[in-house]
This record gives structure tokens, sequence and C-alpha cells, in this order.
């Protein structure tokens, strides 16, 4: 006691022995609370809260026009899997992911490689590959529509002048979905495209250089070098991309309206549909409940495959 | 370095707490000054134009009123976010709905009921309207909506192009045609014409075509309790066996969503266009010569697939008295300038402007007035009315029939399964 007492008044910061690690007074620790309190709030109230009160409305047969609200134990459930809306819309949306993650982690990936040179070509490459981007889905899907058009959209006046019949994409049932994929390809492989960029950035020039007077051609060094250097952000881009695909939502309400007859509409639209348009906010909890789990079941599957790789490497 | 006992100095929360009161008071101060009505509506085609010129002149009018519209998106955006508001109690005073909607919003809970002395004070009462229209917009013995217009499903031309195909009487309207082979020998005549359509129709929401087919064959959708579901198969199939042949025969285009439809008779692709009234402002804008008519009795009876707008007042936890007389008073304003309202398509549902000369002089929107009893509204379910389940489940269904990817009945069974579902579900309002 003796001791210390001069110590704290003499000096700012006190020596390491006198403070162990696990022995901080209480009131730095919860002081740390204080801090991050205003985000935990927040926390609670916009993502804690509508989990909770999601699960137990799917128990009820709420409805938004505020007339009943009658315990219904699991039948919104048992309703849920006899309906073959929900079953066909959870499939779109797993059509759109398996269409859409693949070139967006490939195509992003040639294309940071193009663009990841100094010079003007490379300022140019790297501002057009990312414009796209930060147009708002409503500007994107307008352009694309008008794009689709037949009669008088671009792509359809390629293919006539290119010999081919006319395709009314977005009306017809097997096409539509590509066609929604490549306008989102177009729209957001930016934001992977820059991932890659920084990444291939970040590898120093003198692998590179070694590999050179090792006698490395450029294959060599993109297969053997770059590519592997590269793994923890390509499984990092999937992982952010199956989740960014699986809540499709915006391109296809506004581009196609899940139609022609529901051919692309995703589980979203329809919950969405149950929820608002229908005002049935109890089934459309149980269905969003379902996704959840479809969610965490993509999640855990594609973690486990990459924790594993990345031990191997 | 403390000051011991600050005697002028505010701690943090006294600033804060100051300046929020100070907001406070100012906020309310300018609101309580002046009844404030707020609007929302869903009019984003010609007769939104049109609406934004009517509230100018209301707003000039009313220096005392805070008025205030928005206009949102067509159909379940605008429907969602309005009984959002509603459930939530925070809704605007007033806002616009199809009178087909009225019951499946549930009226006793998502709106409040229109004080008809208000509306009396202000001029209106039940005797300025058709009994159907007045009828239909109560519920319960309380008026929920008040009737502003009636909107047919009607059938526009070029007058250009039918004289070339020598479809116009001498005094520059089109022949009346009825039955099925003089509209499809009127249709021919047309493409003959124009050499690439007759008609530009919404196929990728072929509903009021289908509706008015079937409502001319006298069709049925369900019985009088309506919990089931009584749907004619063979007058169905007639109607969707028409279209299939429309579409077949080139007469319509196979696909086009709404905006082509208007787009193709804008730009002389089709010489008629099969539409709801409302789209006379964008084509008057546009100078191109055309005119409309009654939709041809292709059938046995006169019957026009049709809705009408109303104003409701969407339920409010604290109504004010103010805001709410000012609302009706708007309202009520709204009524008897409904002639410039019918400028942009509309059938004013107020029978004194209805009746007056201002609204037979506009030409061509009183050429179609008189279907205005033959109106047929989509049949009554929670699920149905304008930009409902049903309507969306009818696209997906009949859209296959224009594009040649469904047959006939194939549409027919998928619709009535569809409609069968929507049945057994129960009614959340």
């Amino acid at each position: 006691m003796a001791v210390e007492t001069p110590s704290r008044l003499t000096t700012g910061t006190p020596p390491a022995a006198a403070k162990p690690e696990t022995g901080q007074p209480w009131k730095e620790r919860w002081g740390g609370l204080f801090f991050v309190a205003p985000f935990l709030l927040l926390f609670a109230l916009f993502m804690l809260w509508p989990i909770v009160s999601g699960l137990w409305n799917s128990f009820f047969n709420t409805s938004l026009a505020g007339v009943k609200h009658e315990f219904l134990g699991l039948q919104n459930w048992r309703d849920l899997f006899g309906d073959p809306a929900v079953w066909s819309s959870l499939k779109n949306t797993l059509v759109f992911t398996a269409m859409s993650t693949p070139p967006l982690v490939i195509i992003a990936l040639v294309m940071a490689l193009l663009a990841n040179r100094r010079g003007v070509l490379g300022w140019l490459l790297r501002f057009a590959y990312f414009a796209p981007f930060v147009l708002p889905a409503t500007v994107v899907t307008l352009i694309w529509v008008w794009i689709y058009q037949p009669g008088f959209g671009l792509v359809n006046g390629l293919l006539t002048a290119g010999g081919f019949a006319e395709i009314d994409w977005l009306n017809t049932e097997n096409r539509a979905m590509l066609a929604v994929v490549i306008t989102t390809v177009w729209w957001t492989v930016g934001f992977n495209f820059l991932l890659y960029l920084a990444a291939l950035q970040g590898i120093p020039a003198q692998v590179y250089e070694a590999a050179a007077i090792d006698g490395a051609n450029g294959r060599q060094q993109l297969f053997r070098i770059t590519l592997p250097l590269l793994g923890r952000t390509t499984g990092l881009i999937i992982v952010l991309q199956l989740v960014a695909s699986l809540k499709i939502f915006d391109q296809i309400y506004l581009m196609t309206n899940g139609g022609p007859n529901y051919a692309t509409r995703p589980i979203i639209q329809y919950i969405y549909e149950s929820g608002f348009t229908s005002y049935r906010i109890g089934y459309a909890s149980a269905i969003s409940y379902l996704f959840f789990a479809v969610i965490v079941i993509v999640a855990v599957a594609q973690f486990k495959l990459f924790s594993g790789r990345g031990e191997d490497a | 370095m403390r000051p011991d006992s600050p005697p002028f100095r505010p701690g943090r929360r006294a600033v804060l707490g100051g300046l929020l009161g100070a907001l406070a008071l100012t906020g309310c101060g300018s609101l309580r000054g002046k009844p404030k009505v707020r609007e929302w509506n869903l009019f984003g085609g010609g007769d939104g134009a049109r609406l934004l010129q009517i509230h100018q002149q209301y707003v000039a009018e009313h220096p005392d009123v805070a008025f205030e519209a928005h206009t949102l998106a067509w159909g379940p955006p605008f429907y969602t976010k309005l009984a959002m508001s509603a459930a939530g109690g925070r809704a605007p005073e007033v806002a616009t709905l199809h009178l087909s909607r009225l019951k499946g919003f549930s009226p006793t809970t998502m709106l409040d009921p229109i004080p008809v002395e208000l509306l009396a004070d202000a001029g209106v009462t039940e005797s300025d309207f058709l009994p159907t229209s007045w009828n239909r917009a109560v519920v319960d013995g309380k008026l929920y909506a008040v009737p502003l217009d009636t909107h047919p499903f009607v059938l526009y031309y070029n007058t250009e192009i039918c004289q070339k195909a020598g479809l116009l009487e001498a005094d520059g309207r089109i022949k009346t045609v009825k039955g099925v082979d003089a509209f499809l020998e009127m249709l021919k005549a047309v493409k003959d014409v124009t050499g690439k359509f007759a008609a530009s129709v919404e196929t990728t929401n072929p509903w009021r075509l289908w509706w008015t087919l079937y409502g001319q064959l006298e069709g049925k959708f369900f019985d009088d309790t309506g919990t089931r579901l009584i749907l004619d198969d063979a007058k169905a199939l007639e109607a969707l066996n028409l279209m299939a042949k429309l579409a077949a025969d080139g007469l319509t285009p196979r696909s086009s969503n709404y905006s082509a439809l208007v787009a193709q008779f804008s730009n002389g692709d089709a010489g008629l266009s099969f539409n709801g009234e409302w789209e006379v402002t964008t084509y008057q804008t546009a100078k191109m010569p055309f005119s409309m008519a009654p939709f041809p009795v292709v059938y046995d009876v006169p019957k026009f697939a049709g809705d009408a707008h109303t104003f409701v007042l969407p339920h409010q936890s604290n109504r004010n008295k103010a805001d709410t007389k000012a609302t009706v008073e708007y309202i009520a304003w709204m009524l008897k300038h409904s002639a410039d309202w019918a400028a942009g398509g509309h059938i004013p549902a107020y029978q004194p402007v209805a009746k007056s000369q201002e609204y037979l002089d506009l030409k061509p929107q009183a050429e179609y007035r008189s279907v205005a009893p033959d109106v047929l509204f989509d049949p009554d379910a929670w699920f149905s009315g304008s930009g409902a389940q049903l309507q969306n489940e009818a696209a997906a269904a009949f859209s296959g029939v224009f594009s040649g990817q469904a047959t006939p009945k194939a549409a027919l069974a998928q619709f009535k399964a569809a409609t069968q579902k929507l049945l057994d579900t129960p009614s959340p309002v």
C-alpha cells in the first residue's frame, strides 16, 4: 500500500507488474460496456427483438390489419410445408444463387487481373469495372428492362442483326432468370472486383521477382503464386456473394415482378406478398424462419469447407 | 481545475433538454396554427399529372390549411405502405383507395369512418351519388369511403388509322361493333392499315380484358355467400380462347407490359388500345389523333371491367378534430372540382359534376360515360381488387395465353387452383 500510493501519484502509467491482466477494476471493465451501449441498444431493438418477435408471430395468425391474434401452434409451419409456392420460390432463389455466384467470382478475378496495372489503362479499367456498382437498383433495372425489350431493345437488335431470332427475355419462362443474372453480374461484379484488386495489390512484388529469376513464366506465376495467395480472399468473396445472392429481391421485383408465371419469384418476394400484400404476418414469419435456416445451413457448410482448406494451405 | 459551484453554467443534460424542449415547442406551435391535411395517392400515370394541377389550385385557395400530397407507386407498394401506416395508427389524414379493395382493407381496424354530418356541412350528401357506388362504400352501416370517380376498361382508337381502315362514322366516331365476328373484322381492318398490330394490350396482366369478356358472357365468380368458386368453365374458356386467337393471329402483341402498351398505341404500331381510360392525358400530351369509346360488346351483355377511386380516412390513434374537419372539406372540394379530374379520363362519381355541361363538353372523356352503370367490379373477397393477389394470380396464369406458353385450358386450371388456394386461406381481415 505504502509503496503503491506514491507511484500512482508520480507516474502516469503504472508498472505492468502492478496491474495484473485479469484483475482489472470492475469500473474499467464495465466502462467498456457503456461505450458499446448505444450500439447494443440499437442492435437489441432492431435485430434481436425482431428475430424473437418473428419466431413468436410464426405461431400465431397475426394479421397486419390488426384484427386477429390467435395461437395456432404449428399450423403455419404445417401449411408452409404443403404450400408449393414456398418451395418453388425457394428453388428460384437457390437457382439464382447457383447461376450468379460462379460468374460473380470468376469474372471479378479476371477483371482484377486485367486492371491490376499502372497507368491510364489501369485507371480506366478500374473505374469502368466499378462504376455500375454505385448505381441504385432502380436505375440499373430501368436500363436493363429497355435493353432486353423485344422490338427495339439493344440485345434483340444485336441478335436480329446477327441473323438470330428475337428472344423476349423477361417474358419467357426459361430465359427470364438468365436475364436477371446477367444484369446482376454487370451491376454487382464491381464489388468483388475491388476486393480482389486490393488482395492483388497486397501480394509483395519480391515474390514475383524471385519467381522471375528462377525462370517462372507468366502462366506459372499466375497459377503457382497469384491464385494460391488469393485463396483467403476467394473464400471471403464466395461467402459474401452467396449471402448476397440468397437475398435476391430488388432486381427481380423491378424487372419481372417474379414473372412470367412466377418463374423468377424469389422466396423473399413470396414472404413480402404473404406478409404485406396479403397481411398474413404470422405465415410470412414462418416462411422467413425456413429461409433463415437455409441461409444458416449454407453459411455453416461454406465455413466448414473453407476452414478445412485454410489449414491445408 | 473544476470550479466548485458554477452558478450560471448549465450541464450538458440541461442544454440538451432545453434545446429539445424548444424544438418541440416551435414544432407544435407551427402545427397548431393551421389544420393539416396530408394526402397519399397512387396516381402515377397521366391522371397523376392532372391531380398535381388540381392540388395546386386547392393550395392556392386554401392558405389556411397545411396541405401535403404524396404520390406512391401504384398497387402493392401503395397499399402496403398505407396498411402499415394505418396499422400503426400514424396514417396520413386522407388517402385514395380503390372501392374494390375496401372490404379487403379491413375498414373497421385500418380506416376511420367518415363523419357524414361534417360531409353534409361541406355540401356533399348521399343523394349526390349513384346508389351503386355509395352503397359499396358503406360497411356495417358506416360510411368508410367517398367515391371520387368510376374508371372502366375502354377502347382507345387512333382516328387517322381507323379512318383509313374505314371504321369511322360520318361524325368521326368509331362504328359500334357487336359480336365476336364483327369485333375480329374490325381488328383485321386495323391490322391491315398499321401493318403490325390491331390493338395494344397489357399481355403481362390481361385480367381486365378477361374479366370484361367473361362478364359479357354473364359469367359468375363466387356464389352468394362469397365463399365458393362457381366459375363457369365453358365461358371462361371461351374468353381465353378469344384472347389466344387475338395473339395467334397477330392482332395483338404476344408480349407487352404496361409501358409497351402505351408506347405501341402512341407510335402507331397499334391503331386501337384496350386499357383503362386513365391515359387520356398521356396521348393528348403526345398530340396524337385519337378518341375513345366504350369497349365493344363482344358477347351477350354490356359489361366492362372497372373500379372506382375513393377517398378514405386511414386509421389514426389520435385523430385531431380540426384536421378531420379540414380533411372532409378537402374531400368535398375535390368532388366539386372533379370536372378537372374527369379531364384525366375518369368518370366523376359526384352527380352534380357528372351532369354538368363542363363535363359533357369534355372530348373524348365524356364519350364513354354511358358505361358507368355497367361497370363490373372485381369479385368480392379479401384477396381481390385492384393490385391485389387475385389479379396477380390471373396475370401469372393468363399472360401465357398471349405468349403461347400456356394453352387456355392449362391457364384456366392454374387460375382456378390459385383462386381455390386463396379461398382456403383463412381471411386475415
